[in-house]
This record gives structure tokens, sequence and C-alpha cells, in this order.
């Protein structure tokens, strides 16, 4: 008796210690970055376009590009993702054609980012003829976030109970009015959070844009959706890997890092508000 | 018509509102009715008894067509409502649900204030106006019996109600559509004795206007409420009689066997 309850203690400890190793890493990224970041942080760091290639000045131009591009991202992904979660949570079937959609979406998700970035180069940017631009490179983001959101969404719309489904119907809901009035308002803060959680991460991603949208350096803003944007992982990459004084403006790099840390936080933030927003709407 | 050997002696005057004849139901390849011949007569309370499993709850599924929801399943012969049969192609299940009201055995209040899940199925049927909408609600609280029980809070979350509230709340909900037909699947099977016996005074309220089709595990209750009841059995009709027929002098030894509680 006395050695299981050791054994159990001993586990107890070892996944206590696990999690905090996880902890530990955390802490330690978000304490380099804002240790040497803070320094650069500041209103003219944030609101001004950068000067000699980025070596000073701000990083406006980049927050603005990364901004539409998370917008653009929303706006194509939100809706195509979370209507193909209704069609496989509502209607679809579990037939073979359906099962081969759903093993798209798997392979959908485990696909490099940088093979997305292919992607949208050779069907956005040059078949379509978007050129580099932020339509293209948000396409080309969404679509690397719908597994994402697809299967956050479907997720959330399964966890609706049954019950709620059988009332509406047998008062005479036709499926869609179940859907629109008894399914959608309950499962959509699991929706919007796994959606924003996934454009999260797609924000900071620098392959897909690359190719599609982002440029190197270009100190003004855009005028259209066919623009090219600088873009802050991009420029991230380039202060830290390609330019020619990266090692004399590493208070830049931090500052950039930092920034865009903050912009996914803030989206996670968000995320979370909706969320308790919504459990609070609507609870059973 | 249909023949008439396959039905019980009913009383000639009485006027049967649902015609059910040789109902076949099937899951797939399983089959869970065998022909079933069953009337229902209007503005009485018909009781479904019968073991776990026995396809009573199914049945009555196939009543107001919530089955259709199954995918792979099936119905064979003819249900006719008010001499339609509403399986008939074209038949819109709409129309049919309006008619034939459901309250199911877990309570199922939509997260909502109790205001709105009243007006639920008004609203989605094409009601707008406020002041009309406000009396429907108010009507079928009441003809629910738990009007003076939650008019002072109608705008707060259904949630928050008891159990026995929340299933009267369930059935105000259904009975706001206008049906002529209620159908129960053992509406009182999650509640405290208290409750259950305010929503057996509420059916014995509401069979003076409606039509109840009641399912039930608790043979007391069939025999309290119901003024006909049908035994079921493994997927088949065993006997259906008046009520007090059925629990003093069944005609099937099976019937017998089950309401004395030799098995189920």
């Amino acid at each position: 008796m006395m050695t299981n309850n050791t054994a159990d203690k001993f586990i107890l400890l070892a996944l206590r210690l696990i999690t905090y190793a996880i902890v530990l890493v955390i802490g330690y990224i978000l304490f380099d970055i804002i240790r040497h970041g803070a320094s650069a942080l500041n209103w003219q760091f944030i609101s001004s376009f950068p000067r000699r290639s980025g070596a000073a000045g701000g990083i406006f131009p980049a927050i603005v590009g990364t901004f539409y591009l998370v917008v653009g991202t929303i706006a194509v992904s939100l809706p195509l993702g979370i209507g193909g979660a209704i069609y496989l949570a509502e209607y679809a079937e579990q037939d073979r054609f359906n099962t081969l959609i759903r093993l798209a979406i798997v392979t959908l998700a485990g696909v490099p980012s940088i093979v997305f970035g292919l992607f949208g180069l050779g069907i956005f940017v040059l078949f379509c003829g978007f050129g580099p631009s932020i339509l293209a490179g948000s396409l080309t983001l969404a679509c690397m976030v719908l597994p994402t959101i697809i299967v956050a969404s479907e997720e959330s719309l399964r966890a609706v109970p049954k019950g709620f489904r059988d009332a509406s119907l047998a008062l005479g809901a036709t499926k869609w009015e179940m859907i629109r009035t008894n399914i959608l308002p309950y499962s959509m803060s699991g929706m919007i959070t796994g959606s924003i959680l996934g454009i999260g991460r797609a924000a900071g991603e620098t392959a897909p844009i690359l190719l599609t949208v982002a440029a190197f350096y270009l100190p003004r803003l855009p005028k259209s959706v066919f623009d090219q944007v600088m873009a802050l992982p991009y420029h991230l990459y380039i202060l830290a890997t390609q330019h020619p004084e990266a090692d004399r403006i590493r208070h830049m790099q931090y500052g950039t890092a930092l920034i865009l840390l903050l912009l996914v936080l803030g989206l996670s933030l968000g995320a979370i508000l909706i969320r308790t927003h919504f459990r609070k709407k609507y609870r059973w | 018509m249909v023949e008439q050997s396959i039905y019980p002696n009913y009383p000639k005057d009485l006027e049967m509102v649902i015609t059910t004849s040789q109902v076949n139901f099937f899951y797939g390849p399983t089959q869970a009715l065998f022909d079933i011949s069953l009337l229902i007569p209007a503005k009485h309370v018909t009781a479904l008894i019968g073991p776990s499993g026995c396809g009573k709850s199914t049945f009555l599924r196939c009543l107001n067509r919530m089955n259709d929801t199954i995918p792979h399943s099936r119905v064979e012969g003819a249900i006719t409502i008010n001499q339609k049969d509403i399986y008939a192609p074209g038949t819109d299940v709409v129309e049919l649900r309006k008619e034939v009201g459901m309250v199911f055995q877990k309570s199922n209040p939509f997260p909502k204030s109790i205001f709105d899940n009243v007006a639920y199925g008004p609203r989605i049927h094409g009601e707008k106006d406020p002041i009309r909408l406000a009396e429907i609600v108010e009507q079928s609280l009441q003809q629910a019996a738990i009007w003076d029980e939650v008019k002072d809070r109608l705008h707060a979350n259904a949630m928050g109600l008891s159990g026995g509230q929340q299933q009267r709340l369930c059935i105000a909900r259904a009975l706001a559509v206008g049906p002529k037909i209620l159908l129960m699947d053992e509406p009182a099977s999650a509640l405290d004795p208290k409750s259950t016996m305010r929503i057996e005074d509420l059916i014995g309220e509401l069979r003076t206007n409606y039509t109840i089709v009641i399912v039930t595990h608790n043979m007391q209750q069939a025999a309290r409420v119901s003024d006909y009841t049908a035994f079921f059995y493994e997927g088949s009709l065993i006997e259906c009689d008046a009520t007090p027929k059925i629990f003093t002098n069944p005609r099937q030894k099976q019937t017998e066997d089950y309401i004395t509680g030799r098995f189920g």
C-alpha cells in the first residue's frame, strides 16, 4: 500500500514539473523579448516610418500591413470556414465523399506553411493576376487557417445539445431556422474563439506572406488591396538575418518581435473576451 | 375504410384524430416497429406503455415525423392525422409540427429568457406583433399552470427554473404554437414526485382541449392520467383498450404479466 501511495505522489510531482517546465520556457522567451525590446518601444517607434532600410525610425507600415492582412484573412476565412463547418456538422451524411472532405481538411492542416506560400504565389499572385498584394496574401493566409477554423467550429456546433435541436424542430422550425436561431448563437463563442486563435497564429507566419505580399522595404501605406505591404514577421526576419547592420540594430529586432507578440496576445485576449461575453449570454 | 378487426372496440361515437395502419419502422436494417395499427381518440389521453426498447417512443416520434432526422430510417404503412396521410409526398412537415406539438423526456428549454422560449414558436411562424406575442405567451403559460410562478421574471433565463418548472415551460412553449395534439415522451420521468403530480394534474386539465399521447414507464401514471392505454412489446402493439380495462381485465396474457410486474 505504501508503495502505491509513493508512486502516486511521484507521478504527481513529475507531471507538475513538466507543466512548470512549459511555463518556464514561455516565461523565458517573454522575459527575453521584453527585456531587450522594451527599450526600443516608444511612440515614435510605433508611429513613424522606417529609415535607412529599417535600421532607424519606426515600424508603422509593418504594423498597418499586418493589421490589414489579419482583417483580410478574417474576412475571407471566417465565412468560408464557418460555412464549411455548418455543412459538415449539420448537413453532411457520414458517407465516403464526406470522409474524403474530412481527410482533406486534416491534410490541409498539416501542409507546411512555405507550401502555402508557393501555392499562393502560383494561384493568387500569378494565375489570378493579383500580383504580390494584400489580397493575395490574405487569401493565402486564409487557406492556411481554414482547417483550424473548420475543426474548431464543427466541434462547437456539435457541442450544442440535441435537446435544443429536437425542441426547435418539434416547434415547426425548418432545419435552417433551427440552425440560425438555436445552434449558431450558442456555438458562436466557440467558433469565434477557435478562429481567432488560428488567425493569431497566421498573423505571425512569415513563409506564406513571403512570396505573396510582403515587401522588403516600403516606407509608405497601401492604397488598395492590390498593393504590397510590409508585415511584422517578415520585417523581423529581414532585420534579424538579412540586414547589413543586423548586429547593431538588436533593439529594433526585439522591439519588432515585442510588437508582433503583443498583437498576437491582443488577438487572443479579444477571443477570450468574446467567449466570456457569449458564455454570460447563453449558459446551460 | 381500414379493416375494423385490427382495432380495439372503442365506443362508436369517439372521434378518431390519429389513425395508424400497419406501420413498420426501420432503423437501417433493424426493424423497430411491426405492423402497428392504432386509433387515437380526439380530446382524450392515450398512454403508450411497455418495457424499455419496446418501440413506444419510436412510435410517438413517427406521429410528428421527428424520426425524419434519423439517417437511414424508414417508415412503412399509413399514418393519418385528421384524415391526412402525414407521410404522403408533399406533406409540409412544418405545418404538421404546428398541429402536433411535442414535449420531451428531458426538459429542454432554450438558454434564453422565459418569454423568448414561449415566443419562439410563434416568432418562427411569422408573428411579429409584440402585443399579440405577449398575449400568446401569457395564455400559454397560464394553460401550462406556470404563469403565477414566472410572471414577475419573464425576462430571466429559463435555465434558472427548477426541473419541474422547466418541463411545464416546455409544455407552454409547445402550446404557444397552437397545436391540437400534444405528444409527451415520458414528460415526468426525470422529475421528483411533487413535480410529477403537477404535470399529471396539468395533463388532466389539458385533456379537455387537446388530444394527448403520452409515453410512460410508470404504470401508475398511465392508470392515473389516461383514458386509453396501448401496450407495446418488442416493437409490436399487443393490446389497446380503455385504461381501466387494461389494468383490471386485459385480454392478452403478456399485458397482464407486464402490468402485474412479472417482467419489464
